[in-house]
């Protein structure tokens, strides 16, 4: 398509004039040059931009918050979740000081934490769960644990700080 | 032995196609591309099953990396760094800034100096910037900076949305810090940046 060729329309006669010279262009060095900024701009270029997720903190209560008030919440559907350090996790069922199920050591995978929300999500109706990092928590297992929540469809969860107690029941459990 | 005889053919090749299809390719990147923002934080994002996918602009980054440093960015889309400057600095009256050092502003990615020593780095030659190994915005609640940057970002910018993200690795104290800032700004709702992952559910059902 590049290359014209011009036919010549017969004439009698040699015909003088200039000389007819080839419409083919060397077409390699911008060919090229073409493949090197397509190869630049590929290596430059994000393709997938993140992903997020969407996180909802309630807002800040004015004063202090008693543990009353925390507790006000009905222990019965309050499923605490623990995240201890080198990713494990721990959970239980009421409240820490008396609770309906004894804290138990579980981890992330599909068997673990999941299948205890699951289960949980179907025989307690209107389940809370409390997510409590301790300070040896990586920001990894909190997102991990809100994806449990997304994927077993708990639609009500709270990132709280964790008590004392709880940590004494880790330690406590531990040894 | 009869000599076989090899018709010589023409070692030019028709280079038309190949040149059109290399250059739908390069107008197709140039058109598409975005430049990978220049910086030199390493970050390794968690991964969850969310497929919200992220605006390009009117986005306020902060960035914790796996030893605990905060980061802050924000896009310049109308001038948003340049009011953001002027603002700190009216905010902090013995801070002025000189029209050299705002175009570093604007340039830079994200910023993890302390303020009283943002003149000094911006002040930096363009390379020396890169290599500057940044300590991390104080958020210690004597001095919250963050909360800071935080504040002047949104008045520069109101639509401007918020991310936060942290390497897998982050200490949590750390993370829980920048979530109480951010609440203590009234910022409730925030983006947590992370890689795709495959939800198990959709698995099932395929």
């Amino acid at each position: 398509m590049a290359e014209i060729e011009q036919k010549q329309v017969g004439k009698k006669g040699k015909k003088k004039g200039p000389k007819k010279m080839s419409t083919r262009i060397d077409l390699t060095p911008m060919v090229d040059l073409g493949f090197l900024l397509v190869t630049f701009f590929m290596l430059t270029t994000t393709f997938s931009k993140p992903q997020t997720m969407e996180i909802n903190l309630p807002v800040k209560p004015k004063g202090e918050v008693t543990q009353d008030q925390e507790n006000a919440l009905k222990a019965s559907k309050a499923l605490t979740i623990l995240i201890g350090k080198d990713n494990k996790l721990y959970w239980y069922l009421g409240l820490a000081t008396a609770p309906i199920e004894g804290l138990s050591e579980t981890n992330f995978s599909a068997d673990g934490i999941r299948k205890v929300l699951l289960e949980k999500n179907g025989t307690i109706k209107n389940m809370v769960v409390l997510i409590k990092p301790t300070n040896d928590a990586i920001y990894r297992n909190i997102v991990d644990i809100l994806d449990e929540m997304n994927i077993s469809n708990i639609k009500r969860y709270a990132l709280v700080d964790i008590t004392p107690e709880e940590l004494d029941l880790i330690k406590k459990y531990k040894g | 032995m009869p000599k076989v005889k090899i018709p010589r053919k023409s070692t030019t090749i028709d280079m038309t196609a190949m040149t059109d299809v290399s250059f739908l390719l390069l107008t197709f990147f140039m058109l598409t591309t975005q430049f990978k923002a220049d910086n030199s934080i390493i970050v390794d994002t968690p991964s969850s099953i969310s497929e919200i996918k992220l605006p390009d602009t009117d986005i306020m980054n902060i960035t914790v990396t796996k030893d605990g440093k905060v980061f802050f960015g924000i896009d310049n889309k109308n001038n948003t760094r340049e009011k953001l400057l002027d603002k700190i600095s009216a905010k902090y009256p013995n801070l002025k800034f000189t029209p050299e050092e705002e175009r570093a502003f604007v340039l830079t990615g994200s910023i993890g100096v302390p303020l009283n020593q943002l003149k000094g780095f911006l002040d930096l030659d363009e390379n020396e910037r890169k290599m500057y190994q940044q300590p991390g915005i104080p958020t210690d609640s004597t001095d919250n900076q963050l909360g800071d940057w935080i504040m002047q970002g949104r008045l520069s910018n109101p639509g401007v949305r918020i991310t936060l993200q942290g390497d897998q690795g982050s200490p949590w104290p750390v993370i829980k810090r920048v979530m109480n800032t951010l609440q203590d700004k009234n910022v409730n709702k925030f983006n947590l940046i992370t890689d795709l992952e495959v939800d198990p559910n959709k698995l099932k059902g395929m």
